[in-house]
């Protein structure tokens, strides 16, 4: 049969305000499935163009798939969500990588031809499930040396990429993280990430309702003073803190994925066009080295280089690991095409809801800066992974010259 | 001695908690410019199965956070306050569990002022306020959101209402005062007065929404919110509000007012207080200030909780709520057999709706018989035909619908009952019919099936005593028409075993009747007693005293003349049941001379369709050599006389455990009125019990303000 490949977009994208997980965070007592039903619901409602009935996919991810982030809740959150039975769903897992692979995957969907318009989402309330729930590694792992065991905690590779790269320091990494807190506190000053926040109504048995409205993890005003005094939970004397990572959060995010034609059909927004993508795996120990390859992966199939990426938007899972990334390809440390809203040292990352979380805040960075053509979501991945997105930015005022020269 | 008494009958108050939270309102600003709501969550740290109520305490506590958020709102730490509900529920209302403890008017009144006290500070508080009535709303739940400035109201509500005339109060926290104000005159009434008359009838949010309550409505899902992004645009003035001034219109009150009473004359013949009291209520609120509304509130509470029909009202509402879901003298549960599959001997009109019922409800195979082919194929076509009905209205769907009909089959032959578990027989009302037609089940089936009767009077011992297993036979009593009266009355005959008892009554749950157990006598409790009541009233009008005299001088007792339920019942079956009423007990049950004409002529009743007598009829009608026309007064203490007698006698005779389960069945068997607690509350307030029986029949206190 003729085959005709789409193009991608990415329509629209939102978050609920993230959470500190644990008993004294807002999300506390809330539901996992009902923060990312409520994205869901957010989408549909700010995009009235789009029939409920046009939607035809729900991927949803989320790492730890046990009580409220199981019962395959893809389907049963499109039915809570309003969707009308019709519209089939399936869950997710590639831990961090979550909610960046439920786009890739939809999106190779509509790329493919299979249907027009899915929703990909993520969820992860490390609060009700913290990571390693219910987990059972095999005992070949250990047996047959396949994964070093203390892989298997993130802080211990983040430990082990300073190791590999002693250039990378404990300075370097607190630095960066102060500069993560600032750059998120002006862009929340500036109003740049309301717009794309979802209220959450939060209940609690002793407090009752409240509303979600803003990020709970970020720290405003710390100093690299203030982390220089934090422990190195992972090793004595180690370099890893609680202030140079992200820390353990609750929250969802969620996006529409359509192809181009029916997007325009509709007219629902074309916020990214995407270019590429590409997972790789590498030594689980230095798991935060993946977005390396992952991006050159990517850039090699797109044809483009380093320089061609006008803005990107790193996962924060710790500083070093983005430092790894950055030096690698000889990008400074604060260069201001990084990261513009700060990342997830600052905002929090439940694991896998992150990934989107970065292309709503590409794509709202595309809008804002039309001179930029091309930008890259990428993230570290558990296990020793990595996975790296291009998407084009359909705003670009398309001055090729001026680059070309 | 006395204070382990007091002790013991102390009321112990589930405290619903205001818990406030303060927010930013979405829409109003980031940071310092940000509005911030304080929302106060009411939640008495119970699930959704125990709703939210208020107390004297509640009432106290709320109180408390209102005079703290006025401060709050005055130093301009607040811009707004909202209340909501716990999932599910925002709250249902007064705790009228401690009511029977109230024994003074002053008690009474400080109930009343403690909530308008509570209310009307949150009306008065200096800062916009909202009600974001998430779910379950009733009475004074309804109240406080009335009280606030705007309301939110869910999609998802399954029910919103003030029930208070329907137990015999008024909406006295402010809704008889603000609710006309707000939705009008018309509209108010339809919800403090129609709605509650006519078996407590509820709204659901989307009606509540259309009729005005509220000032929007969202989908349930998000919808805490969708309620606090639409505060923030009322805050910053996006929205506003547009409400109609309804008290310039004073015919619309007038009518809507006369409306109201005629109903309730109706539904009541003026025997019961609060509906008028609230009727004059909203009626008065259009010209009132606040506080005079309110003040009047205050008095009719105070009058109507210091009155025995309210009382009355709280006990039927405790018989139907609680003792209707522990049936008093049922076995043990865990005694009851499962039943898999179902016979029914019979296809008549009775056995259709009782093969319906429990295809319906068991979810089981279910055969009926009968004698020949064509009856068999009536009685399955019937069943097969509502279902198509439902269908066609939409209340089952298509897969249903073919579940249901595939339940039901036909046969004439009993060997489709070899692998039933339960068998009931609703064949000709004739002892030795029945007795033929169990002996032939028990032939096919196992030892242990149930053997179940819907005879509505003829002995279940005698019916057992042929049988190879008595045990396994019971009396399971159904009232027509059977899918709408709730009652069931269940019979063991002398030598029932526990496990066929247990097992009746676990199949009656699934049938979602109110049972109750019922001593093996004639006719039971509710026939009997509804034979006595008709027998006197036909005695009455065919010995001279006119029947619409008699009609008035029972009203608000049955929920229809007597003459008008005879037409429905159909004028031989009504004979037949005096006769055979006057076989088992003698003379006292009347048998008119009047009606065994009516049926010689094959009338189909007294009355046309149109409703008035119809002149053949009358011709038919005796006239007494020397006519006794009496009172009103008089014709209603001789019929509650008779009544208070065979009350007497049932509960000297151990028919009925209790007068309660009198009372229980009256309401769901014979539709007797709620606010009258059914029956014997009436017989006691009214002293007939006393003059007929020497003595009250309920304690006081029970059904009554303790002395």
């Amino acid at each position: 049969m003729p085959r005709t490949a789409s193009d991608v977009v990415f329509v629209d994208g939102v978050r609920t305000p993230f959470g500190r997980a644990g008993e004294k965070g807002m999300y506390a007592q809330t539901r996992a499935d009902d923060l990312v039903i409520k994205c869901i619901t957010e989408l549909l409602r700010r995009n009235p163009q789009l029939p409920k009935d046009k939607v035809e996919e729900v991927a949803i991810a989320a790492t730890t798939q046990i009580g409220d982030q199981g019962l395959t809740l893809g389907r049963t959150a499109a039915l809570l969500s309003g969707l009308p039975n019709t519209v089939p769903g399936y869950s997710v897992d590639r831990m961090c990588a979550g909610a960046m692979t439920a786009v890739t995957n939809v999106a190779s969907a509509i790329g493919f031809g299979a249907y027009d318009i899915a929703i990909a989402a993520g969820v992860e309330h490390m609060g009700r499930h913290p990571m390693g729930e219910g987990v059972d590694p095999n005992p070949r792992i250990i047996a047959e040396k396949i994964v070093d065991p203390e892989a298997l905690s993130m802080g211990n590779t983040a430990e082990n990429l300073h190791d590999r790269f002693p250039q990378l320091t404990k300075e370097r990494s607190d630095a960066y993280a102060v500069g993560s807190q600032d750059k998120l506190q002006s862009a929340y000053a500036e109003g740049r990430i309301q717009p794309d926040l979802v209220p959450v109504a939060t209940r609690h048995a002793d407090k009752g309702y409240g509303l979600a409205t803003v990020d709970e993890p970020p720290r405003p005003g710390t100093t690299v003073a203030d982390l220089a005094a934090l422990k190195t939970p992972f090793r004595a004397h180690g370099r890893v803190t609680a202030g140079n990572s992200a820390g353990l959060n609750d929250g969802a995010t969620a996006c529409i994925i359509a192809s181009e034609e029916a997007a325009r059909e509709l007219g629902l927004p074309v916020k990214m066009r995407l270019v590429t993508f590409a997972f790789v795996g590498v030594e689980p120990e230095v798991m935060g080295i993946g977005p390396v390859p992952a991006a050159e992966k990517a850039l090699a199939k797109a044809g483009l280089s380093i320089e061609d990426i006008g803005l990107f938007e790193l996962n924060e899972a710790f500083a070093v690991q983005v430092l790894a990334f950055l030096d690698h390809f000889g990008i400074a440390d604060d260069d201001p095409r990084v990261n513009r809203y700060g990342g997830a040292i600052a905002t929090g990352h439940p694991l896998a809801s992150s990934g989107i979380r970065l292309m709503t805040q590409l794509a709202r960075q595309f809008e804002e800066d039309p001179s930029v053509q091309y930008g890259m979501t990428a993230m570290c991945i558990g296990i020793g992974m990595g996975g790296a997105v291009i998407w084009e930015n359909p705003h670009f005022s398309g001055d090729n010259n001026e680059k070309d020269a | 001695m006395t204070t382990t008494a007091e002790k013991t009958t102390q009321h112990e108050e589930v405290v619903t908690h205001p818990i406030v939270q303060d927010l930013t309102v979405p829409g109003t600003g980031y940071g310092a410019e940000a509005k911030v709501m304080a929302l106060i969550t009411l939640d008495n740290g119970h699930d959704h199965t125990k709703p939210n109520t208020f107390g004297l305490q509640g009432m106290t506590e709320l109180q408390g956070v209102v005079d703290t958020l006025r401060q709050r709102a005055e130093a301009g730490e607040i811009h707004a306050v909202g209340i909501t509900g716990k999932p599910f529920i925002f709250a249902v209302g007064a705790d009228l569990t401690g009511v029977p403890t109230v024994t003074r008017r002053e008690q009474a009144l400080e109930i009343s002022q403690a909530g308008h006290r509570a209310f009307g500070a949150i009306a008065d508080l200096p800062v916009p306020t909202f009600a974001f009535v998430n779910g379950a709303v009733m009475g004074g739940g309804l109240e406080i959101a009335l009280a606030c400035d705007y309301r939110t109201i869910s999609a998802g509500v399954p029910a919103l209402a003030l029930p208070e005339v329907f137990l015999g109060l008024v909406p006295g926290w402010g809704g008889a005062y603000l609710l006309p104000r707000l939705i009008g005159p018309e509209n108010a009434l339809k919800v403090i007065v129609e709605n509650p008359l006519s078996m407590n009838r509820m709204l659901k949010g989307p009606q509540a929404y259309r009729l005005g309550i509220a000032d929007a409505m969202f989908a349930p899902g998000d919808f805490l919110e969708e309620s606090l992004r639409w505060a923030g645009r009322v805050l910053t003035g996006e929205v506003s509000v547009e409400r109609t001034d309804h008290t310039t219109d004073e015919a619309a009150w007038t009518s809507a007012a006369a409306a109201a009473r005629a109903l309730a004359d109706a539904k009541t013949a003026g025997r019961s207080p609060s509906p008028y009291r609230a009727i004059d209520l909203v009626e008065a609120a259009r010209t009132r200030s606040r506080d005079e509304g309110f003040a009047a509130e205050d008095e009719a509470l105070g009058d109507l909780l210091m009155g025995d029909e309210l009382r009355a009202g709280l006990y039927a509402f405790d018989l139907v709520q609680r003792r209707a879901k522990r049936p008093a003298g049922a076995p043990d549960r865990s005694l009851a057999r499962k039943v898999t599959k179902v016979g029914i001997v019979g296809a008549g009109l009775m056995a259709s709706q009782l093969a319906l019922l429990f295809a319906q409800r068991l979810e089981v195979p279910v055969v009926m018989t009968d004698l020949d082919e064509e009856r068999v194929a009536k009685g399955v076509g019937y069943v097969h035909n509502e279902i198509e009905q439902m269908l066609g209205k939409g209340r089952l769907n298509q897969d249903r619908a073919n579940r249901l009909r595939a339940l039901v089959t036909g046969s004439t032959s009993k060997d489709g009952f070899a692998d039933a578990d339960f068998v009931i027989e609703a064949v000709f009302e004739e002892m030795s019919v029945k007795q033929q037609v169990f002996a032939e089940v028990e032939a096919v089936v196992s030892a242990e099936c149930v053997l179940a009767t819907n005879t509505s009077s003829l002995s279940i011992t005698e019916m057992a005593g042929r049988l190879e297993h008595p045990e396994r036979v019971v009396g399971f009593h159904f009232f027509n028409p059977v899918a709408v009266m709730p009652l069931l009355e269940i019979i063991p005959g002398e030598q029932t075993d526990d496990a066929t008892l247990a097992t009746a009554f676990a199949v009656g749950r699934s049938l979602k009747k109110t049972c109750i157990l019922v001593k093996d006598s004639a006719s039971f409790i509710t026939n009997r007693l509804l034979g006595r009541f008709m027998g006197e009233f036909s005695k009455i009008v065919d010995e001279g005293t006119d029947v619409e005299v008699a009609n008035k001088a029972i009203g608000g007792l049955a929920p229809m003349p007597p003459f008008v339920l005879l037409g429905l019942v159909g004028p031989a079956i009504a004979l037949h049941n005096s006769e055979t009423l006057h076989r088992a007990f003698g003379d006292r049950f009347y048998v008119s001379k009047n009606l065994q004409k009516i049926v010689e002529a094959r009338k189909p009743g007294y009355y046309l369709p149109d409703g008035s007598l119809d002149p053949e009829v009358e011709a038919l009608l005796e006239s007494p050599e020397s006519p006794v026309a009496l009172s009103v007064e008089e014709t209603r203490e001789r019929i509650l006389s008779v009544i208070a007698e065979e009350v007497g006698l049932m509960l000297q005779e151990g028919v009925a455990q209790a007068p309660m389960d009198i009372d229980l069945a009256m309401i769901t068997g014979a539709g007797f009125q709620f606010w009258n607690g059914g029956v014997i509350p009436l017989l006691d307030r009214e002293g007939i019990s006393e003059k007929v029986l020497g003595r009250r029949i309920l304690p006081p206190g029970a059904a009554s303000v303790p002395a």
